[in-house]
């Protein structure tokens, strides 16, 4: 029904503007500096979402995804190339327009790459990433997937902050703005605020645009069928791992456009990004908004990114993302949106009576 | 590399090694009668550490580890009642999320309770300088406690499994929860029992090589991933295994420092995992056939 989908997305901009203009009135134009980056979160989430409650898979590395995604684009976009100039490769990069002269915080020049291309390069890498590691990864299942991903994503981690040309602990700071058309680039700073919170959001909507046609058309349906029985999907004539494969890859390329976008708009990255606590927190985002719901997912994950980032759980944060994870799985595993809590609450009363015989 | 210095490797690794083994001894009692892998098993261990640690200002020494690994079992006990018996048939993907946020609960409480401080426990013979001359190498009496304790709990798990009546049960659990259950067993408190055990064997853990390894807040989860790689390694479900398997995973990183930067220390483990997993997924000493099922 894709006139559903329209009304939809129409209520998101609705919704999207009537936020701006609340925030306006209310005289907290600065809101929407964290809105912002909760869209670029949103995108991880979203599409994480897809992984987890259509394929029925878990993954706790995606904070991997987009720590491959905004190193990427940071390193890129900030190594001075000016020392190599005589060298074959760069030469040829600046033969086909892929360097850029800006000048830096010292009156300099910088030699980098364009962040077009910076961007492109990210995305792609974090793609091969995931295809690389989700062909054997993916065979696993239940506890062994999990712990694979978060091996995962601890090795990233580990890269990040033990690689001196990535910042270590410091991570990468001075990432320029990104110009995605003319006149209209991702970048921090108070003037271009509302601007890149309209940006954002649209991205957002374009994200979720492409994974709703997605989980209606014939690949969703493939996906619902592997999470509710893999096997019987199989003999259904749905080449399962391939089709596992391509959502984990498209979740990955999500994940690592967010990390692109939330790098040039804070102007830096740094290793808690790359957190194994962060792949959590993306899991729990997934898992209040109800595994199979997208806009559900959309929903929490920015209400609750808005709150942390605007530091309302002080320093509960991290304690507040394990308590909901808890809380969310005990009494609404269908997600906070479908809350049945009758139902949580019979089966907390039915605990006196002899259980049913469990396999 | 001489030979005094490959074995002052050596004993480095079997140091760590011993907590390796004994996390992952912990993974599998859980594993074993519920199915559920607990990913805050490490947390156990870093509670255990911690909790003596204060203790140990008011209480002498064999108290206070006796005070942290008594409290640690309450901690796992609590966990199992207030978390784990509230879900009803759950899913794997449901009962991982749990015991993810278990742990971050965990860690969090530390934090809040111990701040980011490193601490530790003294040496439980001698201090940081005593050591005994082994082949050249110099071995700290910490190192001897560390493996006689793990010795230890492998041999009184052994005796517990197969020569006490609750071990027999529990084991009965493990085999077949339903026939259990047909049998009279309480097959919901020993779930609760094998929670509880898990943490006060994690505890002891993680007081007895506290001295040389220290504790903070946050070592529970990188000591999850490498308890999983040595039950994983030694077969889940497998106690001897996993002390095999143990050593061998702390003796490969402490190897692989003299080659890699200090910083990928835990990548190996992951790689070793990672491998594991593709190759043999039923472990290098495990059942296939066990694992093949446990995996779905």
């Amino acid at each position: 029904m894709p006139r559903a989908r329209h009304l939809q997305l129409a209520l998101l901009a609705a919704a999207v503007v009537a936020v701006q203009l609340g925030a306006d009135a209310a005289g907290k134009p600065f809101w929407l500096t964290q809105l912002t980056m909760a869209a670029y979160g949103g995108l991880v989430v979203i599409g994480l979402c897809l992984f987890m409650g259509y394929a029925g898979q878990i993954s706790l590395g995606h904070a991997g995804f987009f720590a491959i995604g905004g190193y990427t684009a940071a390193a890129l976009t900030t190594a001075d190339l000016t020392p190599r100039r005589g060298a074959a490769l760069v030469e040829l990069a600046a033969r086909v327009h892929l360097l850029t002269l800006r000048p830096d915080l010292y009156g300099g020049e910088l030699l980098t790459v364009r962040p077009w291309p910076a961007a492109l390069a990210a995305v792609a890498l974090a793609a091969l990433v995931a295809a690389l590691l989700g062909v054997p990864v993916l065979r696993l299942k239940g506890h062994y997937l999990a712990m694979a991903t978060l091996g995962f994503g601890t090795v990233v981690s580990a890269v990040v902050v033990g690689t001196e040309g990535l910042g270590a602990a410091d991570g990468l700071s001075g990432v320029p703005p990104f110009e995605l058309l003319p006149g209209l680039a991702v970048a921090g700073g108070a003037e271009a605020r509302a601007q890149n919170y309209y940006l954002a959001w649209g991205l957002v909507g374009l994200g979720m645009l492409l994974l709703l046609n997605l989980v209606h058309s014939r690949e969703g349906r493939a996906l619902r069928a592997i999470h509710g029985a893999e096997d019987a999907a199989g003999a259904m004539g749905i080449d399962a791992p391939r089709a596992k494969l391509r959502a984990f890859v498209l979740s990955a390329a999500f994940a690592a456009v967010g990390g692109v976008l939330m790098t040039h708009y804070t102007g830096g990255i740094g290793p808690s990004e790359a957190s194994v606590m962060r792949s959590v927190r993306y899991v729990a985002l997934v898992a209040v908004g109800g595994m199979g719901s997208l806009w559900g997912t959309l929903l929490t994950g920015t209400v609750l990114q808005f709150l942390s980032l605007r530091g309302v759980f002080g320093s509960f944060d991290d304690a507040v993302f394990g308590a909901t994870l808890i809380l969310v799985m005990l009494f609404a595993p269908e997600g906070l949106l479908r809350l049945e809590l009758p139902a949580g609450l019979r089966a907390a009363l039915a605990r006196r009576r002899p259980p049913p015989a469990e396999g | 590399m001489t030979t005094a210095l490959a074995l002052q490797y050596l004993v480095a690794g079997l140091t760590y090694g011993t907590i390796y083994a004994v996390v992952g001894i912990g993974f599998n009692i859980i594993y074993n009668t519920t199915g559920i892998i607990n990913f805050a098993q490490g947390e156990f261990v870093m509670l255990g550490g911690m909790t003596a640690a204060s203790l140990h200002r008011l209480l002498p020494l064999p108290l206070a580890v006796l005070g942290a690994v008594a409290l640690t079992t309450l901690v796992g006990a609590a966990v199992e009642l207030t978390f784990i018996r509230w879900l009803r048939r759950p899913s794997v993907l449901r009962m991982i999320i749990v015991t993810i946020g278990v742990s971050i609960l965990l860690r969090e409480a530390a934090l809040h309770l111990w701040g980011e401080g490193v601490r530790s426990l003294p040496y439980f013979t001698g201090d940081e300088v005593t050591a005994l001359e082994l082949g050249g190498a110099r071995v700290s009496p910490q190192v001897l406690w560390s493996l006689a304790t793990c010795g230890a709990v492998v041999v009184a798990l052994q005796l517990f499994f197969h020569r006490t009546r609750t071990g027999r049960e529990m084991r009965a659990c493990a085999a077949n929860r339903e026939a259990a259950a047909l049998c009279g067993l309480a097959t919901r408190d020993l779930v609760t029992l094998s929670f509880a055990l898990s943490a006060g064997i994690g505890a002891l853990a993680g007081c007895v090589v506290s001295p040389i390894t220290y504790t903070r807040y946050d070592i529970g989860a990188s000591l999850a991933l490498k308890g999983f790689t040595v039950a994983i390694l030694g077969g889940l479900g497998n106690a001897g295994g996993a002390v095999a398997a143990g050593f061998l995973l702390g003796t490969l990183e402490a190897f692989s420092i003299a080659v890699l930067p200090a910083a990928y220390k835990d990548v190996l483990a992951i790689a070793i995992l990672l491998l594991i997993l593709f190759l043999r997924p039923s472990g290098l000493f495990g059942d296939r056939e066990l694992a093949r099922l446990g995996a779905s």
